[in-house]
């Protein structure tokens, strides 16, 4: 695991680790058509090791398309994204190894119990062991209903399991959709926070939202799309 | 895992990260775990082919004659239509749910091989699916006046076949995952193909309820299964990729 990945694995993070790398996600003149609409036209961006770029934007600004093509999902018809100065395309692997991506939607299943879900859909990019896995849903505070199925539980109850995936990823980028959808206002404070000490971490994140997020100024960056 | 060192090798940072990321075995142990486990909660839908499987085989002693030798002659025919038309209906099911939750997506964007992730779930389809029917077929051809000593060659051929079933069907399912109701496309897809282990299987039961060497279809059964092995999973992952977009 990288260094970054590594400081963004623990919340208790303090002080500075040698030999951090900075990291840098850049687009570069971003095309994206889907059929006969222009969704993003010639969309650039930078955000590097402790910044968050915050996407607004009116519905249908293309910022969910944004997010889909950083992450490699759709293909732009023009420019290119590059992650610590190399394409994407060229190990697009490497690149979904040391990425994150939660979309519209927390990617959990009904029957199985949010820890299993963890367990399954976080354990195919990294080992981790159960007070690890314990301690990513205390931060969330999600460890109450942890060992219920997921169909059981609210859409905001299913949105923290899912942050405690984002944590137990431990990858220095951060792309979210709606991160704070259907949570409460202690939840939407939360996310905040965690971006925020994601960012103190060295990591990186782009958020699509509505509400602005409850993150510091500091690293604050912010991308507007609008409707061509 | 060897090949993803030597390509990670130019890239200290990634390589890095590979040294707490699983192997590629555990993955697709977990893999099939998580596929195992979530059947096991949703029991209606591993019951369903094997109750089609056991009432289209049953009524055809119904339906054609009870006697015995002439449902002897027809089995072999029954046995693999029935198992060809129940291995279908469950295919719907193999990437479907997991592509609507979005958690196919998280796989998809888990810098695993893509490949190796569904050529697991394909395992795990086919021990829910494609075993219990090997398992099952002998006792239908028990029931359509099959000798005893017919039944090894049944169990082989059933159990080659559905080996390449599942995994065709894997590549179909991922081919119609953007479509809406995509069961009748689906077969139609899926059925041209599954002709060879159609013709291969019915002929290697036929030799075997008739007490001859049966080992010449069984061999190319085996062959279309390995076939399966190498290209299917690469074609599924292609087309998943496709369609998640």
């Amino acid at each position: 695991m990288s260094e970054l990945g590594r400081l963004t694995a623990h919340q208790d993070y303090d002080g500075p680790v040698t030999g951090m790398s900075e990291a840098t996600l850049r687009g570069e003149n971003l095309h994206l058509w889907r059929g006969e609409r222009h969704v993003l036209r010639g969309v650039s961006f930078t955000v590097t090791s402790g910044e968050c770029l915050q996407l607004t934007g009116p519905n249908g600004a293309g910022k969910t398309s944004l997010l889909r093509t950083v992450c490699g999902m759709s293909y732009p018809e023009g420019g290119r994204i590059r992650w610590r100065d190399r394409d994407v395309n060229e190990d697009l692997p490497a690149f979904h190894a040391e990425m994150a991506y939660l979309g519209h939607e927390p990617p959990l299943k009904g029957e199985l119990t949010g820890r299993e879900n963890l367990h399954y859909w976080v354990g195919v990019r990294r080992r981790f062991g159960q007070p690890e896995l314990g301690r990513a849903l205390e931060r969330v505070g999600a460890q109450r209903w942890a060992d219920r199925p997921v169909r059981t539980l609210s859409a905001g109850q299913k949105r923290r399991i899912a942050l405690a995936g984002l944590l137990l990823m431990a990858v220095p980028l951060w792309l979210l959709d709606e991160p704070t959808t259907n949570l409460d206002v202690e939840g939407q404070r939360l996310v905040g926070t965690l971006i925020d000490e994601h960012l103190a971490a060295g990591g990186l994140a782009m958020a699509a939202v509505h509400h602005p997020l409850a993150v510091s100024e500091q690293g604050l960056r912010r991308l507007e799309l609008g409707i061509g | 895992m060897a090949e993803i060192n030597i390509l990670q090798a130019g890239m200290p940072s990634a390589a890095s990260e590979r040294a707490s990321a699983p192997s590629a075995v555990a993955v697709a142990r977990l893999m099939l775990e998580r596929d195992l486990r979530l059947a096991f909660r949703k029991a209606s839908q591993l019951v369903q082919p094997l109750a089609f499987f056991a009432m289209v085989t049953t009524l055809f002693p119904l339906a054609i004659t009870p006697e015995l030798t002439r449902l002897r002659h027809i089995a072999s025919g029954v046995l693999w239509a029935a198992a060809l038309l129940s291995s279908l209906l469950a295919l719907e099911f193999l990437f479907r749910d997991d592509a609507q939750d979005g958690t196919l997506e998280q796989y998809a964007l888990s810098g695993r091989a893509l490949t190796g992730l569904l050529s697991a779930k394909t395992a795990a389809h086919w021990l829910l699916t494609g075993l219990p029917l090997a398992l099952m077929a002998p006792v239908a051809a028990v029931a359509l006046g099959v000798p005893g000593r017919a039944l090894p060659g049944i169990l082989a051929s059933v159990t080659l076949g559905t080996v390449t079933l599942s995994l065709l069907g894997a590549v179909g399912a991922a081919l119609t995952l953007g479509v809406r109701r995509a069961g009748a496309l689906l077969s139609l897809l899926t059925l041209p193909l599954a002709i060879p282990v159609l013709i291969f299987g019915a002929h290697a039961t036929q030799l075997a309820i008739r007490g001859e060497p049966y080992g010449a279809p069984l061999t190319l059964l085996a062959a279309l299964a390995v076939f399966g092995m190498t290209l299917a999973p690469l074609a599924a992952a292609a087309a998943v990729r496709i369609n998640l977009e």
